[in-house]
């Protein structure tokens, strides 16, 4: 457990260094970012770089930056000129919204899908495959503009853009999890029917259990280990679609401000997002980590 | 198709005739008829491929995908199986018939505690009240034999031993109290002492009444249990009766050549196959021979070629010399630990030149790891390890190469050991490019100078003389490993051990996984390589008829330690140790009667 922690702070840190590097060498000067539209007059640039710290050398500007986030401070905006962890926390809400929501439609559809064709006729099985195939190629916001055009501007059933009510999150849920549920269906599926071809099956068959017992109790357990082996996959493609999803459906979040502050240059807000996205990552993957082992006596013990 | 009329008195449980199971279109059950009477034993006997699995699980609707079950009758518990849906046959599944399978590991669910698996049958059936389950899959346990039922209860399949879990795969499969127990391979993975106990507790079963289908390979485990024996062969009954009248009276030729393959203490000195493994032995080039040391023969020493066919009985072609002045292999107080764990425990064996050391054990007994040892792939803790009367361990690999085409492996399962892309040809090949050494004094001298690479046409010319010796012809080489059978794929990893001309075969479990005649194609096969090279050969297996066949010298391991060493006659007619008189004890055993074998 001891180690684990360890991993997880070494993964945050390397993750800090990475992208105060990238701060360092991304083109522009800091100052003419921090000056913006307002007045640029020698003695404005001097108040800011004095403001700011940035005559100090590189390495102490570094260490610094790593002094204050171990005292949780992220560091001022250099747009909003507000915080930024208060502005991560005010967006944070709506973006573990959209992607709880879309994990939970891409496990459940995967599931569904997974034991309603496991070793079934080669029509079933090849429909959901060539679906599953589809929603993986596609690109999410493909799917996502597919779905606004038919359900949004033409059927007019959901809202177009905003987080207004549960409704509004409908579309860009499914946008995002489809393309999950099609990885995840394919996985499940394959284990489901190597696991419904052990002896073991053989011999929960041979006691009189139906086929659907028998998933339910033997082989769906079977299925799960490769599936959690998806965690880190799953968890990018979570955090890497947000970002898309909700630009395009124009829902408030961390994707937009993450958005906003890449275009305008705005460091602090961009490494704290990173730093956002490591952070759930090691916590993820060390719970389903924990949950293999769970799953399986044969592992650690 | 002859039917088997059980006597009218007697009730039968089960009875098929003219049984045929298809698989899109081939037929690999081809008119089987059977029938099985309360507290009657009967025995599907044959080898891999025969139909016998296949058979046993129709028995129960279970025949798999894609499977076409027929019949001229097919009566179960009194009713006309032909019409059984799928709700008829689960009913029937564990309450009338229990299936207990090879090897629980797999056959239990790995990843449900033990009692899971049990109580499960008992809520499907619906056996005992809910209240009532735990405390009848505890009774379950005890009754098969499982020490401590609550805390084993609780453990999972990976955490008992071989023994203990075939048990608790017995309770399951008896724990709706079933009528008939449908036993396939049921001992096929266990130790032999164990297969003892196993055996015993089925007899047990049947003594209560239980009505029993054994399906097995192996002509000893039947003998020791089965009121009646049915061999198989390629879908169909060859032959039935009996036990004692099929085992010590076989009509057909085929259930004589099966009894004559089984190897023990009669078959010493003997070949164990009829039919000559020798395909393409004509493609063998003149003056490429693959002797070694000896110098060239000529082909009157060789093996006759498909024209003379050899008899099961009949000794080797070639006398065997061995010479006990010549140590080729020794190993002195080896010991190998793993963490706390001692696998091998001061162990010293001396092998001599044309002699064959058996090393017999039951799983876990270090025998694989003092393989390893002896190979040099593996550091001994302690003591040394010689070739040739050379440091062989606790030297520089670079220091053991120039030797290491002297001393080759055999495994158990050649398939793991080839590069599954490689063809037969490129697989024996590369040994070859690798070093070839002209002949064992130039070995010793360590002369970089007597290695040299072969021409690609003598490097082909020397493959297909390896797959000509081994009995395989050169339209082998051109295939992959996969496209083989088991006995095909053992002789093409015997082919590539012997392209280095060892004086050392080290065979660990050679014969393991083949079946009793392709299992004496190979070991016959090693005879007369021996026979012809002198190759000095340690022999490892855990099957006691094997290494009473092949040995002249035998160590008996226990826990990593030798517990009992000598001459083979010794051993395994007086053996001093109790363990080694536990272990030949145990050994399951035909009815004697050999003399009816020859032809």
């Amino acid at each position: 457990m001891i180690k684990r922690l360890g991993t997880g702070l070494a993964v945050m840190w390397a993750a800090a260094t990475a992208s105060y590097l990238a701060l360092l060498l991304a083109p522009g000067d800091t100052v003419d970012i921090l000056v913006g539209e307002g007045a640029d007059t020698p003695e404005i640039r001097a108040e800011i770089i004095a403001e700011w710290g940035l005559d100090r050398p590189e390495a102490v500007q570094y260490l610094d930056y790593l002094w204050r986030l171990l005292h949780g401070d992220l560091g001022r905006s250099y747009q909003l000129d507000r915080g930024v962890g208060e502005i991560l926390a005010s967006q944070a809400g709506p973006t573990a919204q959209l992607t709880l929501a879309a994990a939970a439609i891409g496990v459940t559809l995967a599931g569904v899908i997974a034991v309603a064709t496991a070793g079934r006729g080669r029509w079933l099985r090849g429909a959901a495959s060539a679906a599953e195939l589809v929603s993986v190629s596609v690109p999410p916001f493909l799917i996502g503009i597919l779905l606004l055009s038919v359900f949004s501007f033409t059927l007019g059933w959901f809202p177009v853009s905003g987080a207004a009510g549960p409704q509004a999150l409908v579309l860009p849920a499914l946008a995002l999890g489809l393309p999950i549920a099609g990885v995840l269906g394919q996985v499940l599926r394959g284990g489901l029917e190597r696991a419904l071809e052990q002896p073991f099956a053989v011999t929960a068959r041979a006691r009189g259990l139906t086929e659907r017992a028998l998933v339910a109790r033997h082989a769906l357990r079977h299925a799960l280990l490769p599936a959690v082996t998806l965690a880190g996959w799953f968890t990018g493609a979570l955090l890497g679609g947000a970002v898309i999803t909700e630009v395009l459906f124009g829902r408030p979040g961390l994707g937009q401000i993450a958005m906003q502050a890449v275009t305008g240059r705005d460091m602090p807000v961009v490494m704290a997002v990173v730093l956002l996205s490591a952070a759930v990552y090691v916590t993820i993957s060390t719970l389903l980590d924990l949950s293999y082992r769970a799953i399986d006596p044969r592992i650690g013990g | 198709m002859t039917v088997n009329a059980a006597p009218p008195a007697v009730r039968t449980l089960l009875a098929a005739e003219d049984l045929r199971v298809s698989f899109v279109g081939t037929e690999v059950v081809r008119g089987i008829s059977l029938s099985v009477a309360p507290g009657e034993c009967v025995a599907i006997v044959g080898e891999s491929g025969s139909g016998k699995s296949v058979t046993a699980r129709s028995l129960l609707g279970l025949a798999g995908p894609g499977s076409v079950v027929r019949a001229g009758a097919f009566r179960i518990a009194g009713r006309d199986a032909l019409g059984f849906g799928p709700g008829d046959w689960r009913r029937l599944r564990g309450r009338f018939a229990g299936l207990v399978l090879q090897d629980a590991l797999v056959s239990l669910d790995p990843l449900r505690t033990v009692g899971a698996e049990i109580g499960e049958v008992l809520a499907v059936h619906d056996a005992v009240p809910r209240a009532r389950r735990t405390e009848r899959t505890l009774e379950l346990l005890a009754s098969v034999g499982v020490p401590d039922p609550a805390a084993r209860a609780r453990q999972y399949p990976h955490q008992l031993s071989g023994g203990l879990r075939q048990r608790v795969l017995i309770a399951s499969a008896i724990a709706a109290e079933p009528e008939l127990i449908i036993a396939d391979e049921p001992t096929t993975a266990l130790d032999v002492t164990v297969q003892a106990q196993i055996l015993r507790l089925l007899a047990e079963r049947k003594a209560g009444g239980t009505a029993l289908l054994l399906i097995s390979h192996d002509l000893a485990v039947v003998a020791s249990i089965a009121d009646r024996v049915l061999v198989m062969k390629d879908g169909r009954t060859v032959e039935e009766g009996p036990t004692g009248q099929v085992l010590s009276a076989p009509e057909h030729p085929y259930t004589r050549s099966l009894l004559a393959a089984v190897p023990s203490a009669a078959s010493r000195g003997t070949r164990l196959s009829t039919a000559p493994p020798l395909v393409g032995a004509a493609a063998r080039t003149a003056g490429e021979s693959p002797a070694v040391g000896g110098g060239p023969r000529t082909a009157a020493e060789l093996p006759p070629a498909g024209g003379g066919v050899r008899v099961a009985g009949e000794p080797p072609p070639v006398g065997r010399a061995v010479s006990r002045a010549w140590p080729v292999l020794a190993g002195v107080g080896l010991s190998k630990s793993y963490g706390a764990r001692t696998v091998v425990d001061e162990v010293s064996f001396v092998l001599h030149e044309g002699e064959t050391l058996g090393i017999v054990g039951e799983s876990g007994s270090g025998k694989t790891t003092l393989a390893r040892l002896a190979l040099g792939l593996l550091e001994p803790d302690a003591g040394r390890v010689s070739l040739h009367r050379r440091p062989w361990s606790g030297v520089p690999e670079r220091g053991r190469r120039p030797l290491r085409p002297r001393i080759q492996l055999i495994s158990q399962n050649p398939l793991d050991s080839f590069h599954p892309r490689h063809t037969v040809g490129r697989l024996i090949a590369e040994p070859l490019s690798l070093s070839v050494s002209a002949s064992l004094s130039a070995s010793l001298s360590a002369s970089a100078s007597a290695s040299r690479s072969l021409s690609r046409g003598e490097r082909r010319d020397r493959v297909l003389d390896l797959l000509a010796r081994v009995g395989l012809g050169p339209e082998v080489a051109g295939r992959h490993p996969r496209e083989l059978s088991g006995g095909q794929r053992q002789r093409v990893a015997i082919a590539r051990a012997l392209g280095p001309r060892p004086d050392v075969l080290v065979c660990d479990e050679p014969v393991s996984a083949l079946d009793v005649s392709i299992q004496a194609q190979v070991l016959d096969l090693l005879a007369e390589i021996q026979a012809e090279y002198g190759t000095a050969m340690l022999f490892i297996s855990h099957d006691l008829g094997v290494v009473h066949h092949v040995s002249d010298r035998v160590l008996v391991m226990k826990d990593g330690q030798v517990v009992e060493e000598g001459d083979v006659e010794q051993v395994f007619t007086r053996p001093r140790h109790a363990y080694a008189r536990a272990l030949v004890a145990a050994v399951p055993r035909l009815p004697r009667a050999r003399d009816v074998n020859v032809t």
